[in-house]
């Protein structure tokens, strides 16, 4: 495999209470040694990291890959090419495909589909009923020899409180967290977005923020009881983070995620029925964007996940009402978290645990760190590069975001998986050129 | 002065835009009272409604109105659910403005379709109704109607009765009254008026109160689905606290008027004897109804014209025509 020296940037790698100017070198897939700049020898490739930083590979936790079944939104090859592009090494993808992710063989397929693509790492996450219809436990252990890393009804809340205690006891015998997405579905109704000020202006139906907590503080209880691990999906009001402060505090085996766009946007973002501001939970109001960003300060939300959710331009063209839910995210969250450093002074290693080290610590996959020996996925982040936002030019799929024409700062200069360069900013900037030219 | 190109809602309009807009429409009144109730001003235009909801009043009043101007109207009633047709509601208004309409006036029940349509397709849209969001035609002739009987559109204290959470009714009468200086109460049951409402207006959930020394009183339909929802225990059970009779209306000011945008429940939300009574204004508000589509259709037909450039009318006739002529 050869050697690659990353030169001349700043290592952050919060897992070794590493933050300091030195080289990385890669060797064989593996870093090799963490040494001062310039010992490193000769080198059969060099990356110039000047004015960048080197942080182990970042990991989303909270992804849909589409296939099977929705090859249309995205597929395996698509959505790991978006997720190298924005900086990911490996992504955790959730089971509503179709067939849904509730056997063994469904969880092969996804593996396959992600080896033959070669570029991020795969982790599939199994789904908790059978067909995510709530009513009766999937093949857990069969999934988890196959590969699962976790087990969701992510886009499906399980309603069936027994159903859910059942599952976190089931799963604890793998060592599987059963990740939840909180949302009563008798309170949230046929809401479609957050319900406030702004639903109330528009006259579009609202899911109050107590759809969400309730259920945050029904699996709290349902843990206490049961033992198991229990992940809290995109945590979007600041109740929930409040819940899950004070179960940690108890010492329950909690964690939570938020997304980029439950930390940057406030339901106002809907404007004029805007449906790239459509998704479940919704955007909430600017004192649930603070209390995210205070649970991600003090610890208590583990992990940044986008709950990347494409979608095709038909089925976000149309009525708010009839629009589908979810925006994609793999290529926009990096500068948008990055944000969080620049401007509202989230220390760079808070960052990078919640984007690397807690991920694979919850999942139980290797990452989160650059120490000797380690598979060599490191991301190479350049924190001043500035970009406008062009969905056109998105490697994924689906162009269904906000963030459109946004200007960024922050980019992934070069995404490495397995000590193989799977992405770099300037190619892909040179290619794009090429192909405007081209065209001209 | 109105120059928008389209009627979506009647938030963030002006004071002035507002009172011109109720001044043209006083303007057309006259026409729906002469023997023969027809004017050429919209002859050889071409108007469609499309209406994805049930609605009698509203349809029947802009295609009225629309005849009245000497335009060309087609209805077209369509299922709400665009989806079992098959067509989406953009494939089918993109067919409909393919066909060069001069305005298309839409009723959906999703709240912002006629401003997903006004962005998508080349034709001055009319909101005749979206969802809970507005009903700015209505709100217009609302306004109209308390300045015929009360003489004046501020300092009044305007109580809305009834299902706030899902009346468009509300909305566009919400934000055009608090534009021009009036105040607004919303009075409900708290199933049917959230919180949000206070930021609106005075919220009261007590009819007698909501109503004391008003100048104005709005009475809403009841939704009879709104009780199978849990919204409500029963209809029984709201006529009881919130159907305005007279001795609730008593407690308004003395030449207090009563409107309903229609159709009414009677003995549900309005007693039949309110309904009937000498403050009623509800068929003034349907008469106006239409002085009011009128005037909207006038304005947005006519700002297209105006926007294209003059042409003679000589290069109107067709080339081959024009010389056999000379």
């Amino acid at each position: 495999m050869g050697s690659i020296l990353i030169a001349g940037g700043t290592v952050i790698d919060p897992a070794n209470n590493r933050h300091e100017a030195a080289d990385v070198l890669i060797v064989d897939g593996r870093i090799a040694r963490l040494g001062a700049p310039g010992d490193a020898g000769e080198p059969d490739e060099t990356i110039d990291a000047g004015g960048c930083w080197v942080v182990p590979g970042l990991i989303d936790m909270h992804v849909h890959l589409r296939e099977p079944g929705y090859e249309y939104k995205e597929t395996v090859q698509t959505g790991t090419q978006a997720a190298v592009a924005g900086g990911f090494t490996a992504v955790a993808c959730m089971a509503n495909t179709n067939p849904i992710n509730d056997t063994g063989a469904v969880t092969k397929y996804i593996v396959e589909k992600a080896v033959a693509a070669n570029l991020a790492r795969v982790y599939p996450i199994g789904a908790v009923s059978v067909g995510l219809k709530g009513e009766r436990l999937a093949e857990i252990g069969e999934m988890h020899e196959a590969g699962i890393v976790a087990v969701s009804d992510d886009g499906r809340p399980i309603m069936d409180s027994a159903l859910m205690r059942h599952a976190l006891e089931y799963s604890a015998m793998f060592g599987l967290a059963v990740i939840a997405h909180e949302e009563d579905l008798a309170l949230a109704g046929d809401g479609c977005m957050n319900e406030g000020p702004t639903s109330f202006r528009l006259g579009l139906k609202g899911m109050p923020s107590a759809a969400e907590e309730a259920m945050v503080a029904r699996d709290i209880a349902l843990l206490e009881r049961t033992g198991g691990r229990l992940h809290i999906a995109h945590v979007s009001t600041a109740n929930s983070v409040d819940l899950v402060r004070r179960a940690k505090a108890r010492g329950l085996a909690v964690s939570a995620e938020a997304t980029p766009h439950h930390f940057t946007l406030t339901e106002e973002a809907v404007g004029d029925y805007d449906t790239n501001a459509k998704m479940a939970p919704p955007l909430r109001l600017s004192s649930d964007v603070q209390a995210i960003f205070d649970g991600l300060r003090d610890g208590t939300i583990d992990a940044i996940a986008t709950d990347h959710a494409p979608h095709h331009h038909d089925e976000k063209n149309v009525e708010f009402d009839c629009a589908a839910k979810g925006i994609v995210g793999l290529e926009t969250a990096l500068p948008l978290c990055l944000a969080l450093v620049r401007e509202q002074a989230l220390p760079i290693e808070a960052l990078i645990r919640a984007m690397s080290v807690n991920p694979a610590r919850i999942l139980g996959v290797p990452g989160g760190s650059l120490a000797d020996g380690a598979a060599a996925d490191v991301t190479v982040i350049d924190p001043n590069a500035t970009w406008r936002v062009e969905p056109d030019r998105f490697q994924s799929k689906s162009r269904n975001t906000p963030f459109g024409d946004w200007q960024m700062t922050g980019q992934a200069r070069v995404t490495i998986v397995g000590g193989v360069v799977k992405w770099r900013m300037l190619e892909a900037a040179a290619e794009g050129r090429r192909k405007r030219n081209a065209t001209r | 002065m109105f120059t928008h190109r389209h009627l979506l809602g009647l938030e963030g309009l002006s004071r002035e835009e507002l009172l011109s807009l109720i001044d043209t429409a006083a303007t057309f009144k006259e026409i729906s009272d002469r023997d023969i109730k027809k004017v050429p001003t919209l002859r050889g235009k071409t108007v469609v409604g499309l209406f994805y909801e049930a609605s009698t009043r509203t349809r029947t009043s802009f295609e009225i109105a629309a005849k009245r101007l000497s335009a060309d109207y087609i209805n077209i009633s369509a299922s709400s659910s665009s989806s079992t047709k098959g067509e989406t509601l953009l494939d089918t208004a993109r067919n409909i403005a393919a066909m060069r309409p001069d305005a298309l006036i839409i009723r959906h029940s999703a709240a912002g379709a006629p401003h997903f349509l006004a962005k998508r397709i080349d034709c001055p849209v009319i909101n005749a109704g979206d969802g809970a969001h507005e009903h700015p035609t209505q709100a217009l002739l609302d306004l109209l109607t308390i300045r015929d009987k009360v003489g004046r559109l501020d300092n009044l204290t305007v109580a809305i009765v009834g299902d706030i959470l899902h009346s468009r009714v509300t909305r566009s009468n919400v934000h055009a009254l608090r534009t021009l200086g009036n105040r607004v109460r919303l009075v409900g049951p708290p199933t049917l008026l959230p919180s949000e409402a206070g930021a609106w207006g005075e919220v009261h959930h007590d009819l007698r109160n909501g109503v004391r020394d008003a100048d104005v009183v709005m009475m809403l339909r009841l939704q009879r689905e709104r009780q199978g929802r849990n919204y409500l225990p029963s209809l029984d059970e709201y006529s009881r606290y919130f159907c305005l009779n007279r001795a609730a209306l008593a407690l308004a000011k003395p030449d207090a008027v009563v409107m309903h945008p229609g159709p009414i429940n009677r003995g549900i939300e309005i007693a039949s004897d309110v309904a009937d009574g000498a403050a009623s204004l509800i068929m003034q508000q349907v008469t106006n109804g239409v002085a009011v589509r009128m005037a909207i259709l006038f304005l947005l037909v006519n700002r297209v014209r105006a926007a294209a450039p003059e042409v003679p009318a000589a290069e109107q006739v067709a080339p081959e025509r024009r010389r056999k002529v000379g």
